[in-house]
């Protein structure tokens, strides 16, 4: 019912306007949330814009797909950690934030957050953020470890595995080295602790749904994993608790942009207020979605959602190592650490 | 030759072969030319800062010892799943080809070609579903034999071996089939009335008359296999990072083709060095 009344009022604010029915076109990995056919159908009533997507696979496909279809995308989704970049390149336009309602409720740590606002004005709408920390078998566990050092674990050899990242791997040995992870000083000592874990390790995974068959099988007892797919597994009934060592977790922030090309930039604003829309959040929770940027959203959650339950604790969020913009030498010296180590094998 | 000189013969030669070369044209050549011109790239068109011709990607190769390291790891691992291929498909042909007749050769033949017909992702996961830990193999073995056992073959070299020459072992077998079958069985009776073992036989003139089919499988198999990355990526786990999975790894992960269309034609250059190296062998063997 709540839908409905807000569906009412944001058609009248569409009629008010007089918009003409645009086609957006989204930018954005695949099945990440704007691509929901019930969301999708419910925003073309509400405002007569019809959504196209288009998908990357990697966030320097993303670049490469703006920089070189100029015109052709007006809702981009970019991970905080790139949206300097792109403003850097001239890609990116400002976002007039009067124009999304829902604005508002974004808490100013998001809002505010040095990626996305340049010169004062908004290049990034926060959208949602999640942890990348550790998962374990609940079976294997009397007692949820507490910190990172249960990846070298010798009790768990060969029950272990991290994903097939370079900078996911690093990250991960800068947490246990006790270094920051956006500003590692000794990358020696993350290499000698990432060449303890490889005979640690199982197998790497790459999706979601590889976590979620290794785990089914009984190969895993720990690794690494994210939030939101956490959630997901154990909502599918996979015996899984998300730990957010005390050494800390790595954070990521995902925000939505408009391209400086973007012809339909009003209906692009419409989109984005429609994405952060805590209604259309709760809706969303229930299939699984990472967590919201937007503090009313997060807060019309059910209390046991696991959005409010875990990533809500202020302990939780006090553990969050936000992943600052990398420059791509530093970049290309975690890929070829992370190779080489691989190559060892 | 003298033949092919008049001119309609040549008129008639050149209608007959061009739409295979307008073919090879379009399908080989273009793409492959694009990936050359990819390999010399500074950057991936529409970057900023533009982008330039440089040698640099193959420079990589020798600044990095990581690829080196990974093309010897796929040149051994092209070695390995051969040799079995061989040792298990030659004889596996001998029989096909010399001992059964009839129907029976028919339907074994079947079985031979029909692991082709199922897609090769599917064979994989298949061999996944046997290998792993408390899967298919352990229990079969573990039902029969009265000691507990774990193999833990999946996510090791091993398993990468075993999915890669099931994948491949058809090639061996047909090729080789092929070849053992044109030999006239008389020769193989007149050897036998001069009194040779069955040993001599198969030393003498079963294995020099079929050894073009026999190593015309081994091309088959060591060429694709050294740069295979879907088994490795599958199968092998923390061990499944070959040469194949990094080239996979920039087109896919990375996002930098020209590096990973620079390796590949490394690739194909070692590959051509080790079959040229191995012609005058080929060469000696169709004689």
């Amino acid at each position: 019912m709540k839908t409905r009344t807000s569906l009412i009022a944001l058609t009248a604010v569409a009629l008010a306007s007089a918009a003409h029915a645009d086609e957006i076109r989204v930018l954005n990995w695949q099945g990440y949330g704007t691509d929901l056919d019930w969301s999708l159908e419910a925003f073309e009533e509400a405002t007569g814009h019809t959504v196209v997507h288009e998908y990357f696979n990697s966030e320097q496909e993303m670049l490469t797909k703006m920089r070189t279809n100029p015109g052709a995308y007006d809702v981009v989704l970019i991970n905080a950690a790139y949206t300097t970049q792109a403003y850097d390149e001239g890609l990116l336009a400002p976002i007039d934030t009067s124009a999304i309602d829902n604005y508002a409720g974004v808490p100013a740590n998001f809002a505010e957050d040095p990626a996305l606002m340049h010169e004062g004005k908004v290049y990034g709408v926060p959208w949602t953020w999640g942890l990348t920390a550790i998962a374990i078998n609940s079976n294997s566990f009397d007692e949820a470890p507490t910190s990172i050092q249960v990846l070298w674990d010798p009790a768990y050899k060969g029950r272990v595995s991290i994903r097939d990242d370079a900078e996911e791997a690093v990250h991960l040995g800068a947490l246990a080295t006790g270094q920051d992870i956006n500003n590692i000083e000794d990358l020696d000592a993350v290499e000698a602790k990432l060449a303890e874990l490889m005979p640690q390790l199982r197998t790497f995974w790459s999706s979601e749904n590889d976590w979620n068959q290794f785990m089914a099988a009984g190969e895993l007892d720990v690794a690494s994993y994210w939030s939101g797919s956490a959630a997901r597994s154990a909502g599918m009934g996979l015996p899984v608790d998300f730990v957010v060592p005390e050494e800390g977790a790595i954070a990521w922030l995902d925000g939505l942009s408009i391209p400086e090309t973007s012809e339909h930039k009003e209906a692009a604003a419409q989109f984005i207020d429609w994405m952060i829309d805590p209604e259309f959040y709760v809706q969303w929770d229930e299939e699984g979605a990472p967590a919201s940027a937007n503090a009313e959203a997060a807060a019309a959650l059910p209390d046991d959602a696991f959005n409010k339950r875990v990533l809500g604790d202020p302990d939780v969020a006090a553990l969050a190592r936000f992943r600052a913009p990398m420059d791509d030498e530093t970049r290309e010296t975690y890929l070829a650490l992370w190779q080489s180590l691989k190559a060892a094998q | 030759m003298a033949q092919v000189a008049h001119a309609s013969d040549r008129r008639r030669l050149f209608a007959l072969l061009s739409p295979a070369y307008l073919w090879l044209t379009l399908a080989v050549f273009l793409p492959l030319s694009a990936m050359l011109f990819f390999s010399v790239l500074s950057d991936m068109p529409g970057a900023d800062g533009g982008w330039g011709l440089t040698l640099g990607n193959y420079a990589a190769f020798l600044e990095n010892p990581t690829y080196s390291t990974l093309l010897w790891k796929s040149l051994k691992l092209g070695a390995t799943v051969t040799f079995f291929c061989v040792i298990i498909g030659y004889p596996c042909a001998l029989v096909l080809a010399k001992s059964i007749r009839g129907r029976s050769r028919e339907a074994l033949f079947l079985l031979v070609i029909l692991p082709f017909w199922s897609n090769s992702l599917v064979r994989i996961f298949s061999w996944a579903i046997v290998l792993r830990g408390n899967g298919v193999l352990e229990r079969a073995l573990n039902w029969v034999l009265p000691f507990d056992i774990r193999l833990n073959l999946m996510f090791t070299t091993e398993a990468v071996t075993i999915g890669l020459v099931h994948s491949y072992l058809p090639y061996v077998i047909l090729t080789s089939y092929l070849a053992l079958q044109a030999i006239d069985d008389d020769i193989l009776d007149a050897a036998r009335s001069m009194g040779a073992s069955k040993l001599t036989i198969l030393r003498r003139l079963l294995l020099p008359l079929s050894l073009p089919g026999l190593l015309a499988g081994a091309v088959l198999v060591f060429v694709p296999v050294v740069g295979s990355f879907m088994e490795p990526r599958i199968l092998g786990g923390r061990m499944g990072t070959y040469y194949g999975t990094v080239i996979e790894d920039q087109f896919v992960a990375v996002y930098n083709w020209p590096l990973g269309a620079a390796l590949s034609f490394i690739l194909l250059a070692v590959v051509l060095v080790i079959l040229g190296a191995a012609s005058p062998a080929l060469r000696k063997a169709r004689t």
